[in-house]
């Protein structure tokens, strides 16, 4: 028979290693994802070089005559995914305030549910919603909106992620113990004092990686931009133009009937690898920002 | 005294932050009525019951139904525990320096890896290189790795939330690493780890995109019967009819987005309860 | 008494069995993987295959033609659905994999020029007007510009993306190479969005399947080609040229081997003439279906 201490300590390690082992698994996805899209990707650069692909301004790899300059790709990513987190950020934060502080318990308990729903409508559902119902409006409001547009695309993606910043803020919101908050309002703090003098930087660091998190997701998301923006890929910063995503193109070619084997398949894993490596930088930026902000716990 | 320049901000900030909060309820409701306006005439029995066909009337979403739930369950019952796991021994047992920073921005990374690219994973991987072929299997695990990332970083984010006076306390009378860190961390947390649940999973859920490069298919006339079946999701029925010229067949893509967002609506419900019930019981 | 009843029971609930046919008992698997427009087409057989073999279980994928033909030279499906020919690359991974195949096309796809139902000026054009319009670094702007009497007002262009198959044979027959186009219009992987595009402006031009337009017929109007308007007659008999293409399936010889991949196929091509019609293709003509069925 083992002790108990003997067996205490093996259940101890055991549960490390498993554990462990999950941890690792983030790592060797990240080894997969770096493999499958440098395998072909690699193939790419060996045909296109490198500078032409990150500095060319003419993104036709499906036309004839041929262009790899992947720059309009770029550009319309940013466009959709800054101007995404620019809508969803203060918004997001707002509802957070509402939900943790300003919200009675039943209202809070029905409306956070309701705002993560916002967020599992499947992302082709915001699609066609941004076709035939936010474009639309745009268009009567800016005459010249094309029905493809970025600023759809944004839009629609701020509604996307707007419900992870405002729940994981909220989360964050409400794990503040009451007595920081509590010592704001006893010395007569109103409560958007309290809010923006004491919540809002003791949760920085939890704020900013919901950001970081969302906007992840914005730079990520397919379906939606695909068909909210359109697949036109030209180097513009009007928000009222047709534009293509990094990912919308990576679907199109995917799902498309482009030749396999091809070089304009081979795009596809080199605008996959970009994106990777520009998430990993954002990302980067991210962690160094968090650090700064990181409150010890008490 | 109070000065009267202070309580107009609060009130202003005060409704901000509510018009921010019901406007995006707002949106959610025209979303929806507009999907149930378009779709509702479509929804019966013989709907819900019908595998897909080239007429509208004959044509249902049966097959898409099953596969979907069968492959959340997979999804789940992969993702939570490894997820969960995965940040319970990043923030709880970690690795200093230099190797502890680049898993962790590795994992906010592949939050943002495009679903797609997942699918191009998964189907070298899974399908190929462990042969899983086109089956349930590849497609939970492809999700799987999709929706890791959202779940460990809300873990971590809920254990690092958890005051360090209750880890202290356990240690204290002489518990063990891992009786603290599931009798007394765990629970705390747990609310919060329940959020990224429920957002992980509602996306996976509506994913389209890598379940057909990983080989999810659009007309299959069998439900699954085990997970090595091949399947079918509701977002690529949907998909499918949405993209068809007959009007008849948008609407049915109306009423199958309504499906799909019902059994959402119970996932979310049901996770929700769990979330409160742990709530109620750790608060400090 | 009771014994009577019994075999009239027993025989009676055993009779079905011997009017079962051969194919109600056949089992197994049929991969079918590729285009979603040729996908309507194989899902309306495998929906009547059903009816006739049960247990034969068909699931058909949308990865795309060239997604597909990926799956096809890996052996991971017996059927391609592909709405272009396979390219030389493709040819050359497949005999490298040692993979025999099939073409069989399956139907005909007008695709159809459309414009606006109030555009009365542009219903008859040439193709060498389209070339014009569409062709690479095309400098035509307005309506003018293709025609002295037309309207001088901005043309707003509508097409597929350029990753459709559509697109691919659109720009080979009408621009001479597929791939060369133009590159500042509207696409769309989703015709529906392009019915939407033309339908909702004066000034719109689009090009995408006869389906579409057969669907919208009340809110687009088509253009006449040379003088042939697009219609299910010209489309078959090829007088709608050059714009009515064939749409194929790839079908495995080595899966043909199995008694399931063969009664699907030969159902495929007995049958095709009446489903392609129901999903808004135009079919072959009866002989073309029976001369690929002697072929298997």
């Amino acid at each position: 028979m083992i002790d108990r201490k003997t067996r205490v300590t093996i259940i101890g390690i055991s549960i490390k290693l498993v554990f462990g082992v999950c941890a690792f698994l983030g790592i060797l996805t990240t080894i997969g994802i770096i493999f499958v899209l440098g395998n072909e990707g690699f193939q790419f650069f060996r045909q296109v070089p490198i500078w032409d692909f990150l500095t060319g301004t003419e993104w036709t790899p499906l036309l004839e005559p041929k262009s790899f300059g992947v720059l309009p790709l770029v550009v319309g990513t940013l466009q959709v995914t800054i101007g995404a987190g620019i809508i969803a950020m203060p918004l997001g934060l707002l509802c957070a305030v509402y939900l943790s502080v300003y919200a009675g318990k039943k209202r809070r308990n029905t409306l956070k549910p309701i705002l993560e729903v916002l967020s599992g409508i499947p992302t082709i559902v915001y699609g066609f919603f941004a076709l035939t119902f936010i474009t639309p409006i745009l268009q009567k409001i800016i005459p010249n909106t094309e029905i493809f547009n970025a600023a759809s695309g944004a839009i629609v993606v701020a509604i996307m992620i707007l419900p992870m910043i405002a729940s994981l803020c909220d989360d964050a919101f409400r794990a503040i113990p009451r007595s920081v908050k509590d010592g704001a309002f006893a010395i007569g703090a109103t409560t958007n004092e309290v809010v923006m003098g004491i919540m809002i930087p003791y949760s920085l660091s939890r704020i900013l990686a919901a950001f970081i998190l969302a906007l992840s997701r914005a730079i990520g998301e397919t379906m939606a931009v695909t068909l909210a923006s359109g697949s036109n890929p030209q180097l513009t910063l009007s928000p009222l133009k047709s534009i293509q995503t990094m990912t919308a193109y990576i679907v199109q070619v995917s799902l498309g009937d482009t030749q396999a084997g091809g070089i304009e398949y081979l795009t596809c894993f080199a605008v996959g690898l970009l994106l990777f490596v520009m998430t990993f930088m954002m990302n980067l930026l991210g962690q160094i920002i968090l650090t700064k902000f990181r409150v010890k716990s008490l | 005294m109070i000065s009267p320049t202070r309580i107009r901000k609060e009130k202003a900030f005060k409704f901000i932050a509510t018009v921010a909060t019901w406007t995006s309820v707002l949106i959610l409701i025209v979303l929806l009525t507009h999907i149930l306006s378009e779709g509702w005439r479509w929804l019966d029995w013989q709907f819900m019951d019908s595998f897909p066909s080239r007429f509208p009337e004959k044509a249902g979403l049966k097959a898409g139904i099953f596969g979907s739930i069968w492959l959340m369950a997979l999804t789940a019952s992969i993702s939570i525990p490894i997820g969960v796991f995965a940040g319970l021994f990043l923030e709880e047992y970690g690795i200093k320096g230099i190797i502890g920073k680049i898993i962790e921005v590795n994992m906010a990374n592949l939050a943002g890896v495009p679903s797609i690219v997942y699918g191009l994973l998964g189907l070298t991987v899974f399908v190929r290189y462990f042969g899983f072929d086109r089956s349930l299997l590849s497609g939970a695990l492809t999700l799987s790795l999709l929706i890791m990332p959202v779940i460990v970083v809300a873990t971590r984010e809920s254990i690092r939330a958890v005051p360090n006076s209750i880890r202290f306390g356990a240690y204290a009378m002489g518990a063990r690493k891992h009786h603290v860190v599931f009798g007394q961390v765990l629970p705390v947390a747990l609310p919060g780890i329940m959020t990224g649940v429920i957002l992980a999973l509602s996306r996976a859920i509506g994913e389209t995109a890598p379940l057909i490069i990983v080989g999810a298919v659009s007309y299959i006339s069998f439900i699954p019967e085990g997970i090595m079946d091949e399947f079918t999701v509701m977002p690529l029925q949907i998909y499918n009819w949405a993209g068809r010229p007959q009007a008849d067949f948008h609407q049915l893509a109306a009423a199958g987005i309504i499906v799909l967002v019902s059994v959402m609506l119970v996932m979310n419900f049901v996770a929700v309860l769990i979330r409160h019930k742990m709530q109620k019981r750790y608060r400090f | 008494m009771p014994k009577l009843i019994i075999l009239m029971a027993s025989i009676t609930l055993t009779l079905p069995l011997f009017f079962t046919t051969a194919e109600a008992k056949l089992r197994g698997k049929v991969r079918i993987d590729g285009s979603s427009t040729v996908f309507p087409i194989t899902e309306a057989v495998a929906e009547e295959f059903r009816n006739k073999a049960p247990r034969v279980r068909v699931n058909i994928g949308v990865s795309g033609t060239g997604g597909g033909f990926k799956k096809f030279i890996k052996n991971e499906i017996d059927i391609n659905n592909a709405s272009r020919r396979i390219k030389d690359k493709e040819k050359q991974m497949a005999s490298e994999a040692g993979i025999k195949y099939m073409e069989i096309p399956i139907a005909f796809d007008g695709i159809t020029v459309v414009i606006n139902p109030k555009n009365t000026w542009a219903t008859q054009m040439t193709k060498e007007q389209l070339t014009q319009l569409w062709q690479t670094g095309s400098k035509v702007k307005t309506w003018k510009d293709l025609n002295e009497k037309w309207p001088n007002r901005a043309i707003k262009l509508y097409g597929p993306g350029t990753d459709s198959g559509t697109f691919d044979y659109f720009t080979k027959v009408i621009n001479g190479k597929s791939g060369k186009s133009r590159a500042n219009y509207s696409k769309s992987e989703d015709d529906n969005v392009l019915v939407t595009g033309v339908a909702g402006d004066i000034d719109a031009l689009g090009y995408f399947g006869y389906a579409y337009y057969a669907e919208n017929k009340n809110s687009l109007k088509a253009v006449s080609i040379d003088g042939v308007a697009p219609t299910e007659k010209t489309i078959q008999s090829g007088t709608y040229t050059p714009l009515a293409r064939q749409i194929f399936i790839y079908v495995n010889t080595n899966s043909l081997k199995r008694e399931e991949m063969k009664t699907f196929v030969e159902f495929y091509l007995s049958n095709a003439a009446n489903l392609v019609k129901d999903v808004g293709y135009v079919p072959l003509t009866k002989d073309q279906y029976n001369k690929y069925l002697k072929e298997l």
